[in-house]
């Protein structure tokens, strides 16, 4: 690890960029890879044709006031899978501005994007907007997970602001926001996460599904016959469901960031059985 | 501004069809959660600052003369689950009946022979109060009123809750619909400018995983 570098009192402004590239064999290069700030980049080894990288958190980042934010872009044919070696920990910071956090994800026609974070953990007093913006072209593929813990173990959340916005093809194909923490009207009641403190998505695009889309498919607790009362002490509960397009949509809610895992875990394998039927 | 028309198109007596729709409160009452008045008030608060919100602006957008395909798009990328997309459409097309009898209007013709198998409610309902005469914003008050009356009256039949708990649990929710309304009613203000990105966003988790189940169910007394 390198060491920490200082930190501005004001909070910090940092943009790192990966760009994927597929060279004459079909194998997809890196030529853009850069780290910024406490957004350190790894290149992991290889597998197969797809380049992969690791977001190292370099420094404890995002605190109030903290600017952060990632661009990926995946050129035609490439296909590239990122991950991060820890949970992204926001915290509050001197300013009590709140911190920014703006993931673009770009996929070029061909391409294959895995955008495999590790949770989001949303300490007390933090506040945070992120922003994950991601931009299709037609037969691009897609792999994305979110996953937002509220507080640290036995601890309130802080103020959490998530907008996840897909485009494909120059149409918007999901548009979604959560909100959850002190300020926000409504998060803590039992239309939303009913006393839930872990909740993520599974986003999977694939243009295979232009014909067919996969089917539904209910997860952890909303399986059971008729669930009755005391869930959120249970396995969680959500759904994987075809959104208006090709694409499909996990939702789950569940007591920890453990059992939330479980469950997407459940819906990517759902994902990939589906996918080999319909190439199959 | 006709404020006799808010009132038609806001009874619940407007024969829109939504008295078959429980708004999700009937999984959430199987499912303990809502029990009594008080976490009824719970619920539809939750409702009223997510579906409601969203609704509520794409209505008013419809009645500010946007245009209703793109928002019925908008509509689309904000619903995630098919249980929810049909239902929206299934009561846009009950809507728009009503609608082309009580305010027939060129518009409302246009977008049903556009989506005959019905467009997403909310815009349906913010293109009839255009048609009606009335301003964004009443219909804005018009459909977050709705994503709470629905679970109220729901809880009333599915819980014999006492009528008159549940109206007052509307009545105490009343300044945070006046809010939510205006909320909405100024997104929907910026979409002329910005396009429906302008929309807002706000998802209830539970509100998705438990309509999707729901719609399964083999037996059940509402239709979401």
């Amino acid at each position: 690890m390198t060491p920490s570098p200082p930190r501005p009192v004001t909070g910090l402004r940092a943009t790192a960029r990966i760009t994927a590239r597929a060279d004459a064999r079909g194998s997809t290069r890196l030529p853009v890879l850069d780290g910024d700030g406490p957004l350190a980049l790894r290149r992991l080894r290889a597998h197969g044709n797809q380049a992969r990288v690791c977001v190292v958190g370099a420094m404890s980042a995002p605190l109030g006031g903290d600017r952060l934010a990632i661009e990926v872009t995946a050129e035609a044919g490439t296909a590239v899978r990122i991950t991060s070696a820890a949970a992204t920990v926001a915290l509050p910071g001197r300013t009590g501005e709140p911190a920014t956090y703006d993931v673009r994800l770009t996929v070029a026609d061909g391409a294959r994007l895995d955008w495999l974070p590790e949770p989001l953990i949303s300490a007390a007093g933090s506040d945070l907007r992120m922003t994950t913006t991601v931009d299709l072209a037609p037969t691009a593929r897609l792999v994305l997970r979110e996953e937002q813990v509220l507080g640290r173990s036995g601890e309130r959340p802080g103020t959490l602001r998530s907008r996840l916005t897909v485009r494909r093809a120059g149409r918007t194909l999901l548009d979604q926001e959560t909100a959850y923490g002190p300020g926000v009207p409504g998060w803590d009641t039992s239309a939303v996460l009913d006393g839930h403190r872990a909740v993520g998505q599974l986003l999977v695009a694939d243009p295979e599904w232009e014909a067919e889309p996969p089917d539904v498919r209910l997860l952890g607790d909303a399986a059971a016959e008729r669930p009755g009362a005391g869930d959120g002490d249970g396995a969680g509960q959500g759904v994987l469901a075809p959104l208006a397009g090709p694409a499909a949509l996990a939702t789950v809610v569940a007591p920890d960031a453990l059992k939330l895992r479980r469950l997407l875990d459940e819906a990517a394998e759902a994902v990939e059985a589906a996918r080999s039927a319909a190439a199959g | 501004m006709s404020r006799a028309a808010l009132l038609v198109l806001a009874d619940g007596r407007f024969p829109a069809g939504g008295h078959a729709h429980s708004g999700g409160a009937e999984p959430a009452v199987t499912a303990g959660r809502i029990k009594d008045a008080a976490t009824l008030e719970r619920f539809c608060r939750g409702r009223l600052h997510t579906a409601g919100l969203v609704a509520a602006a794409l209505a008013a957008a419809a009645a500010a003369g946007c245009d209703p395909l793109l928002l019925d798009d908008a509509a689309d990328a904000r619903t995630p689950v098919p249980a929810l997309r049909t239902t929206a459409r299934k009561l846009g097309r009950q809507m728009m009946r009503a609608a082309r009898a009580t305010w027939p209007s060129a518009e409302l013709d246009e977008l049903a022979a556009a989506r005959p198998r019905g467009a997403h409610q909310p815009v349906v309902l913010g293109l009839a109060a255009r048609s009606a005469g009335l301003e964004p914003l009443d219909a804005a008050h018009a459909v977050a009123y709705e994503t709470i009356s629905g679970p109220a009256t729901a809880a009333v039949r599915l819980l014999s809750l006492d009528p008159f708990d549940a109206t007052a649990v509307l009545a105490r929710l009343a300044p945070e619909l006046e809010q939510v309304a205006e909320q909405g009613a100024e997104a929907a203000h910026r979409v002329a400018t910005e396009g429906t990105d302008a929309l807002p966003a706000a998802s209830a988790p539970l509100l998705d995983i438990t309509a999707q189940q729901h719609v399964g169910w083999p037996v059940r007394l509402f239709a979401s």
